[in-house]
């Protein structure tokens, strides 16, 4: 090995040390943000010493590349509203997916031009095709989910299984011929119809998939664009490639698992049953034996002014409503009156992993305040008042109380348990998953209609009213 | 031989992902995933590599390979960027205690 391609490597290897010690600090609050930073580092290490490379001899379009793109981030990156998050985030999936697809297919191109494609290599580029192009479609069909681009709810039509079954063999076949091409331009007619059905995988795969399950789903996809990076490390032979891609497949892995968990669902069940979908025409009006109890602002303020134990139940709701700051006046009052505030999160509230966290972190709400599920719950009956703003699925009571409930079995907080509960909600429709909701009807349970934000504000103008 | 050395480095990896990052609270569910995902764009070393292959070789390539660059850019810069804005409100947070 000549000694430039040593120097490059050893600053790989580098860079991937960087990468390594990054991840890990990024899973502990004290370290995180200078976890974030090393990993940077490491890549900026990366691409500097790539600039290096001898086989690089142009530099201007990579300079013109590099600034687009840059700019192009770091807008999205300072723009993003906090609420915005799991629409970017899902962006950014689909971004590197399609990056990855493309550095798969410009090697294509150079080795077949240059004639030294080995039938290897095209399995290897096939891989990165798929993985790259699954995770493109699969997070831009997401993000149109999220940002109501089109309807978020679980799409079924007659035999989806099959064709989706029918696409993916299709890519297996596929897969499967362009190595034995050996080049070419019949290869390169493969390579093309390779890409154009894996990218139509991404949208059948994500198509049945309902926005209550968007948490898995994002986890699964940032697993899948470390995959795809790894598999153009394989193309290209490059270990940084690799290792960093990997790490970021096994931490997207366990995102994965740990949402799943939190739901007490299978990943399978997850990506292939159509949630919601079935529910929503069938089991509509399981628990409408009571009755809708709505309550005033004016009323729930004289509840809220005597309660001294008051948990917050945010949901996604919250996150449209833009609430998560008004929430935070009101617990700020409210703890100022005497009442212990606390606010409870579920692990799959809101459309991504840890989606409440961001924005209660945006809003400055104290991070001693927040409980998680399993520690809330034993606590409950102590609760004077539950708040439970925009949420749904993870407090139906059907899931500990109703066997032949489709969510029977997923962990939830028990809200229904506080002494009174007031649930903050839009409209009288069911939730996003179209299942009947018990809490709701439940005698202990005031509904307030309306916009989150406007009855929080609304609510906080009571309390400044009476001490004024 | 040259493969299945680079396999072996991608399973060690795996393994090792797996072993970093076994239990993460809650609340940095959000930041390790754009946080990982700006790593993933670790993919822009391939595009540098397409980008700047020069006259001699396919333009074709050297145009899908900017393409590539341009993504892996936004991926790259955009994911370090968010996170940290997201890890700094955390820390905000956490001061006031």
């Amino acid at each position: 090995m000549e000694s430039s391609a040593t120097i490059v490597n050893l600053a790989y290897i580098a860079a991937a040390i960087c990468f390594i010690f990054g991840i890990k600090m990024l899973g502990k609050a004290e370290t995180a943000r200078r976890g974030n930073r090393l990993s940077a580092i490491g890549m900026l290490l990366a691409v500097v010493v790539t600039l290096l490379d001898r086989s690089i001899v142009s530099y201007e379009l990579i300079i013109v590349g590099i600034v687009i793109g840059g700019a192009i981030g770091a807008v999205a990156a300072k723009r993003v509203q906090m609420t915005g998050m799991p629409e970017l985030v899902a962006l950014f999936n689909g971004f590197g997916g399609l990056a990855s697809l493309l550095v798969g297919s410009a090697e294509f191109v150079r080795q077949s031009g240059a004639e030294t494609l080995i039938p290897a290599t095209s399995a290897i580029i096939a891989l990165a095709v798929i993985i790259g192009g699954i995770t493109f479609t699969g997070s831009l069909y997401a993000w149109a989910k999220l940002a109501g681009k089109v309807s978020g709810t679980a799409r079924i039509y007659p035999q989806q299984k099959r064709v989706n079954a029918g696409v993916a063999g299709a890519i297996v076949l596929l897969a499967i011929l362009l190595p034995i091409l050996d080049g070419g331009i019949s290869a390169g007619v493969v390579l093309v119809l390779l890409i154009i059905t894996a990218l139509a995988l991404g949208i059948l795969a994500v198509m049945p998939i309902g926005g209550g399950d968007m948490p898995v789903v994002i986890a699964l996809l940032n697993s899948l664009s470390g995959l795809a990076a790894s598999a153009a490390g394989f193309v290209i032979q490059n270990n940084v490639l690799i290792v960093a891609g990997c790490l970021v497949g096994a931490s997207g892995l366990i995102l994965t698992v740990i949402m799943c968990k939190a739901m007490n669902r299978s990943l399978t069940n997850v990506l292939f049953s159509g949630f919601g979908a079935q529910v929503a025409s069938g089991e509509v009006g399981l628990d409408s034996g009571g009755e809708l109890k709505p309550i005033s602002t004016e009323d729930a303020y004289y509840i809220l002014e005597s309660a001294s134990n008051v948990v917050f139940i945010p949901g996604y709701g919250m996150a449209v409503a833009q609430a998560q700051h008004a929430v935070k006046e009101l617990a700020g009052i409210l703890s100022n009156n005497g009442a212990e505030v606390r606010f409870a999160i579920h692990p799959v509230a809101g459309r991504m992993p840890g989606h409440m966290n961001v924005l209660l972190a945006e809003a400055d709400v104290d991070y001693e305040q927040l409980v998680e599920m399993d520690d809330v719950n034993p606590t409950m009956e102590m609760v004077d008042v539950a708040i439970v703003i925009g949420a749904n699925d993870v407090v139906n009571p059907a899931a500990t109380n109703d066997p032949s409930s489709p969510i029977h079995g997923m962990p939830i907080i028990e809200a229904h348990r506080a002494k009174t509960v007031f649930c903050l909600k839009r409209g009288k429709g069911a939730g996003f998953s179209g299942i009947e909701n018990g809490l709701f009807t439940a005698a202990n349970t005031r509904m307030i209609y309306g916009d989150a934000k406007g009855t929080m504000t609304n609510l906080v103008g009571q309390f400044k009213d009476s001490v004024g | 031989m040259e493969l299945i050395l680079l396999l072996f480095i991608f399973v060690l990896a795996g393994f090792l992902g797996f072993e970093l990052i076994s239990k993460v609270p809650s609340q940095l569910h959000t930041p390790l995933m754009s946080g990982s995902n700006a790593i993933s764009g670790i993919t822009i070393v391939g595009a540098l590599l397409a980008t700047g292959l020069g006259e001699g070789e396919s333009q074709l390539a050297v145009w899908i390979g900017l393409l590539a660059l341009i993504l892996a850019s936004i991926n790259v810069v955009g994911g370090y960027l968010v996170t940290d804005r997201m890890l700094a409100m955390f820390k905000g947070g956490k001061k006031k205690q």
